[in-house]
């Protein structure tokens, strides 16, 4: 089974700083790494592959050092590598990359085979949006699967998936058809270390490179800035709370705490003593 | 290339979309209950609406009559001028090629200019099918919405982990979608008895016609998860226990309060905690009324995850701790010291009221 | 298990491994290099202060696109007391030459940069891979590394310890001796981000214009030890260490240095209103010429910290770590040239190269100056930096007493506090350790 996983290279929120005078992003030596949420759906496919055979290709949409990160999944064991990288592709939103990736995924399909199942991470912490997955499942008229915490099981015969799928207040058993996207909920799995010969062939490892019309893109006028309906207006930091915290000493002791608490949240204290005498 | 220059940055909307008004919310309903994210979407689109001079609706899409029409009758009493309904069968569970269908049809029959889903994990798996569908522009998990000069929805979210915030516009593209994280928005007050129009909308699909099939339900009472994302209180610990042993501190804190309990990330690496627990970015969002984190430090990944709460204590022994620049009450305390003490305050406080009352 | 064979295998992408490995492979060696860390430079530490003359020797253009943050224009030499300090300032217009002499780096950017040149040389590294053994022959002589990956195996003609100044791969070989707690220092350091225009207004500096401040003094309290601070291009380095023997036994903490250093009411103006957004803790050989172990013998050689190869006195380290390199891996490619096989005999090459250079000479040089700072410690860390402070103190205030009275006050305070003959022993073990 060949399997696709989109996957993308983002900045780590952790180390990002905010310039204090002027309110943007400090880029200088702030690391990239493969977004977290896309490790879960990379490592699944690795199983599923291990499990059924094939080969799993990972996509990345990004600027020409997102290669790190596509190397980075092959020594993880994924076995091919495609970077779509073109300066048309700068600025999109999610409306226009779910475009780019959804030529690219075709693209992948006729070149390498068809993809019965791909896979999104949940979200990206610098989008941090959700929508890509859905956005290139409804492209590309896959039958969509979010929020998957297991892959209950593939019926390659019969062309159909269980999965259990995270909802409000519960968890779905879903059965649907191939083609499917999954988005893949964290926390689902650990991604393996791959072996000596792993990181070795994915050190010298050639990797696909394409642009838009080398993904088969026509209309650049869908791609990038112009192909996003949203636009950002501004860009401003986190105000801080207007009114700083109360700091209490603890000489007040714990009974001026539990009082302040009850002055500020006065419906807590009747539902705790509705809950202190339901006990 | 004739025009390479961003098509969208300036206000000049499409002939086709102007007759696009009103203000809708798409309400979760399911297994008969609202999701109090619509509510909390209806008590912010009325405001929206009423800055617009249009009417406000919400979408009520289930699989029985009965659990419709309540949660219709909710939509009025939570502001809504009208709501629109599909009822099927079909629409009983939560499934996304049945869901995108509804609202996509709702959409282009009825034209609203704006659409306000919740960013749960059932907002959030349709709004992207619904805005790719009608290629439109999504504001994603926005935390404030406003109408600007122009009259378009400004949707502002957070950015970068939380480092920043962007305001986003859809200027040229109709509906303007944005979806909302549970209690970012504050709870309307309820008008009781409150009426209004209710349009019905045939769905136009049969079962078989359908791909995915919900198989089986285990709702979470039954299998026993952690309630932290819906808890009203949350009590919380971070590496400033300096112990696993010490966690049970936070615990006893939660069991006296009958709150849940959860922790900062490296507590899960460390094993204290499941991973279901962890608050912050990389785990839950939290919105409880009440939010206690002991011996954490607030750095951004875990600020993110409880911003929303109403109340904020923070106990610290660092008075200088990034916690407390955005907690409202701040103890600088032992927290393995002072755990014990609030405890036990509120177990007296408790069981004397309780007696008294 | 990796099928091909290298010339050469480098454990390490530090400093040291990184000039081996590029060296070798720009003279044609097949080089494979195994970095523990994520990406190069994500363990390691440095101040940083960057030596032109080494890197030059290696990547003559390296200015062209290395990320250095500021050339130094000004050195800063303090002596401190809890409350002032005596200082030696240089600044030289002369050090805005087209081809600086120091640079400040962040080793975590530079380190990538230097790998990536290395990479583009035609070495494979892989990271995330922690060598935990040699491999022998029957006869020991090393073949290969055994890593933490699974079918972790690789084999070369030489294995190149550059693994930092730990060196567990080599210790747990056998092939030296555990490093003792006199011999390292341990160091803290922060960065402390703040924006350019702040830091070049602070600092007096215009352009890519740097300051360094080296200080000693009771910032130490009389352990032996430095403290520093460096001014990158949007971040201000700043740092404390001292020998982990002196830490054992005080219930002194690195960090408590540190926090003390940085609330010096000399230091606290420089960082206020800062972000610190790192934190390190790392040690450095401070042993200098009597602790290098043996550096070679059949199939493996050491290079950098791992060969205690650092100038505590000039605080020079990641020179001497990329001109071992460099020189090993030159040792390493003209036996290949020779066809001469990686036996110890053949490696004494490698010796014979290190002791013409600077490294060894000016490592011979100060060969009895970490037994005198270790010895003469608490007067070198207490006494004397209060002593000059108050002499300085004395001298500089105006307050109607006469300048001679002055003198014999000031040259008094230093008899009283320490024997003329205490005095007169510790210039003469200074002067004798430094000739
Ligand atoms: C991509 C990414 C995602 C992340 N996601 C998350 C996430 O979802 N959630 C999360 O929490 N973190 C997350 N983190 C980690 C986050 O950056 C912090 O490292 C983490 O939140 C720190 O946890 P802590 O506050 O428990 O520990 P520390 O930062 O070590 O803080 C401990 C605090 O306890 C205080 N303290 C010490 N002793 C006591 C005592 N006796 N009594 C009271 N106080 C005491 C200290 O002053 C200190 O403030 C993420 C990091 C990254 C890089
Ligand atoms: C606080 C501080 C300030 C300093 N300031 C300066 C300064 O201003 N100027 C200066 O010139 N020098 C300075 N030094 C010294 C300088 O940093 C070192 O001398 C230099 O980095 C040594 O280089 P190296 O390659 O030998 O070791 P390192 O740079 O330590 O590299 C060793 C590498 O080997 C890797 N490694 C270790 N074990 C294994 C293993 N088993 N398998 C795989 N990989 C492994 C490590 O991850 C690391 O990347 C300073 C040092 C410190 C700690
Ligand atoms: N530029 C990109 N390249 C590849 N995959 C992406 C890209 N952007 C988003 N994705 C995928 O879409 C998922 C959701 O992203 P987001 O909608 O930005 O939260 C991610 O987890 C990735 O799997």
């Amino acid at each position: 089974m060949h399997i696709a996983v989109c996957m993308k290279q983002v900045p780590d929120s952790a180390q990002i700083r905010v310039h204090p005078v002027t309110n943007t992003i400090m880029r200088q030596g702030v690391p990239t790494i493969i977004n977290p949420y896309d490790l879960f759906a990379l490592e699944e496919a690795l199983r599923l592959r291990d499990k059924f055979g094939g080969e799993v290709t990972v996509l990345t949409m990004g600027p020409p050092m997102a290669e790190d990160s596509l190397r980075k999944a092959l020594t993880f064991g994924a076995d091919r590598a495609v970077l779509l990288t073109d300066r048309f592709f700068a600025g999109s939103d999610t409306l226009a990359t779910s475009f780019a990736l959804s030529a690219a995924l075709e693209k992948i399909a006729a070149e390498f085979g068809e993809t019965p199942i791909v896979f999104t991470g949940k979200q990206t912490i610098d989008g941090d949006t959700a929508q890509v997955g859905p956005g290139i499942a409804k492209r590309l008229g896959l039958n969509q699967l979010t929020y998957v915490s297991r892959i209950a099981e593939v019926d390659q015969a019969g062309q159909t998936i269980t999965v259990e799928r995270r909802a409000e207040g519960g968890v779905q058993l879903l059965q649907t058809r191939l083609p499917v996207l999954i988005t893949m909920l964290e926390g689902t799995n650990e991604i393996r270390r791959g072996s000596l010969a792993d990181a070795y062939r994915a050190a010298s490892a050639k990797l696909v490179s394409w642009n838009a019309a080398d993904a088969g893109i026509v209309d650049l006028a869908k791609c990038g800035l112009r192909g996003s309906p949203t636009i950002v207006k501004k860009v401003f930091a986190p105000q801080a709370r207007a009114e700083a915290a109360r700091m209490l000493a603890v000489e007040d002791g714990a009974e001026a705490v539990m009082t302040e608490i009850f002055v500020r949240q006065p419906a807590l204290e009747a539902e705790l003593m509705r809950f202190a005498s339901g006990q | 290339m004739s025009d390479t220059s961003r098509a969208s940055t300036k206000k000049a909307l499409p002939e086709h979309f102007k007759a696009y008004k009103h203000v809708w919310v798409a309400v979760e309903l399911e297994h008969g209950v609202v999701h109090p994210v619509s509510f909390e979407l209806l008590g912010e689109g009325r405001k929206l609406a009423d800055k617009r001079g249009v009417d406000l609706a919400g979408v009520v899409m289930g699989g029985d009559e009965a659990s419709v029409l309540a949660a219709a009758q909710e939509c009025f009493e939570y502001g809504a001028d009208l709501v629109y309904t599909v009822t099927d069968k079909v629409l009983a569970d939560y499934r996304n090629e049945t869901a995108t269908k509804a609202l996509t049809d709702l959409v282009n029959s009825y034209k609203p200019e704006i659409l306000l889903l919740g960013a749960t994990n059932l907002g959030r798996d349709l709004a992207g099918s619904v805005a790719t569908t009608l290629r439109t522009g999504l504001t994603a998990d926005s935390t404030g919405l406003e109408i600007d000069d122009e009259g378009s929805l400004a949707a502002t979210r957070p950015t970068f982990g939380g480092s920043l915030l962007c305001t986003i516009m859809t200027l040229n593209f109709r509906p303007q979608m944005a979806t909302v994280r549970p209690r970012v928005m504050a709870m309307p007050a309820r008008q009781p008895g409150r009426v209004g129009r209710i349009v019905e909308h045939p769905l136009g699909l049969a079962e078989d016609e359908v791909v995915t099939k919900v198989l089986k339900f285990i709702a979470d009472r039954a299998s026993n998860k952690a309630q932290l994302a819906y808890a009203d209180i949350v009590v919380a610990g971070g590496l400033g226990l300096r112990s696993a042993e010490n966690f049970q501190l936070v615990k006893s804190l939660a069991e006296v309060l009958g709150a849940e309990y959860g922790g900062s990330r490296p507590l899960v690496q460390k094993g204290w905690i499941t991973a279901e627990r962890q608050i912050g970015q990389t785990g839950k969002t939290i919105r409880p009324k009440l939010y206690i984190a002991a011996g954490i430090s607030g750095a951004i990944q875990h600020r993110v995850g409880v911003e929303g709460a109403d109340l904020i204590v923070a106990i610290n022994t660092d008075p200088n701790a990034q916690i407390f620049q955005f907690a409202h009450l701040g103890i600088v305390a032992d927290a393995i010291e002072f755990l014990p003490r609030l405890t036990e305050a509120f177990r007296s406080y408790l069981s004397v009221n309780r007696l008294a009352g | 298990m990796i099928e091909e064979k290298f010339d050469a295998i480098v454990v390490g992408a530090g400093a040291s491994g990184n000039a081996c490995a590029y060296t070798m492979a720009k003279l044609g060696l097949k080089v494979l290099q195994l970095e523990r860390g994520e990406y190069p430079g994500s363990k390691n530490v440095q101040g940083a202060i960057l030596y032109a003359d080494a890197l030059e020797k290696i990547i003559p253009d390296f200015r062209d696109d290395a990320p250095l943050e500021r050339h130094i224009v000004e050195q800063r030499q303090w002596t401190m007391t809890d409350s002032a300090h005596v200082g030696m300032h240089f600044r030289s217009e002369e050090f805005n030459e087209d081809r600086p002499n120091r640079y400040t780096i962040v080793r975590a950017q530079f380190d990538k940069w230097f790998s990536r040149k290395v990479r583009e040389a035609g070495v494979t590294l892989l990271c995330e891979t922690t060598v935990t053994e040699l491999l022998r022959n029957n006869s020991g002589a090393v073949i290969g590394v055994r890593t933490d990956r699974a079918d972790g195996v690789a084999f070369a003609n030489i294995v190149v310890l550059a693994e930092g100044v730990n060196g567990l791969v080599g210790q747990r070989a056998g092939l030296r001796d555990v490093v003792t707690p006199e011999s390292v220092a341990l160091a803290v350091k922060e960065m402390h981000f703040l924006p350019r225009e702040v830091i070049e207004e602070r600092f007096n500096l215009k352009g890519n214009e740097g300051v360094v401040i080296e200080a000693m003094g009771t910032i130490t309290k009389g352990m032996t030890g430095t403290a520093f601070l460096y001014t990158n291009a949007e971040s201000i380095s700043v740092g404390i260490g001292c020998l982990v023997s002196d830490f054992q036994g005080t219930g002194q903490t690195p960090y408590g240095l540190l926090e003390a250093f940085k609330n010096h009411p000399s230091i606290k103006s420089l960082l206020a209103g800062s972000e610190c957004k790192e934190y390190a803790a790392h040690l450095i050989p401070e042993g200098g010429y009597k602790a290098i172990p043996q550096l070679y013998g059949d199939g493996w050689l050491v290079v950098g910290d791992a060969g205690q190869f650092v100038n505590a006195v000039h605080r020079e380290g990641s020179n001497l770590a990329m001109t071992t390199g460099r020189i090993a891996g030159e040792t390493i490619a003209w036996l290949k040239v020779r066809r001469d096989a990686a036996t110890a005999a053949n490696l004494s090459e490698y010796q014979r190269r290190l002791d013409a250079s600077f490294v060894m000479k000016d490592l011979k040089k100060y060969k009895n100056i970490p037994d005198f700072l270790h010895k003469s410690g608490a007067h070198l860390f207490g006494l004397y930096p209060r002593l000059i402070a108050q002499a300085a103190q004395t001298w500089f205030r105006v307050d109607g007493k006469d300048k001679r009275a002055k003198e014999s006050e000031i040259i008094k305070s230093f008899t009283r506090s320490r024997s003329l003959s205490g005095l007169l022993g510790d210039a003469f073990k200074l002067a004798r350790a430094w000739r």
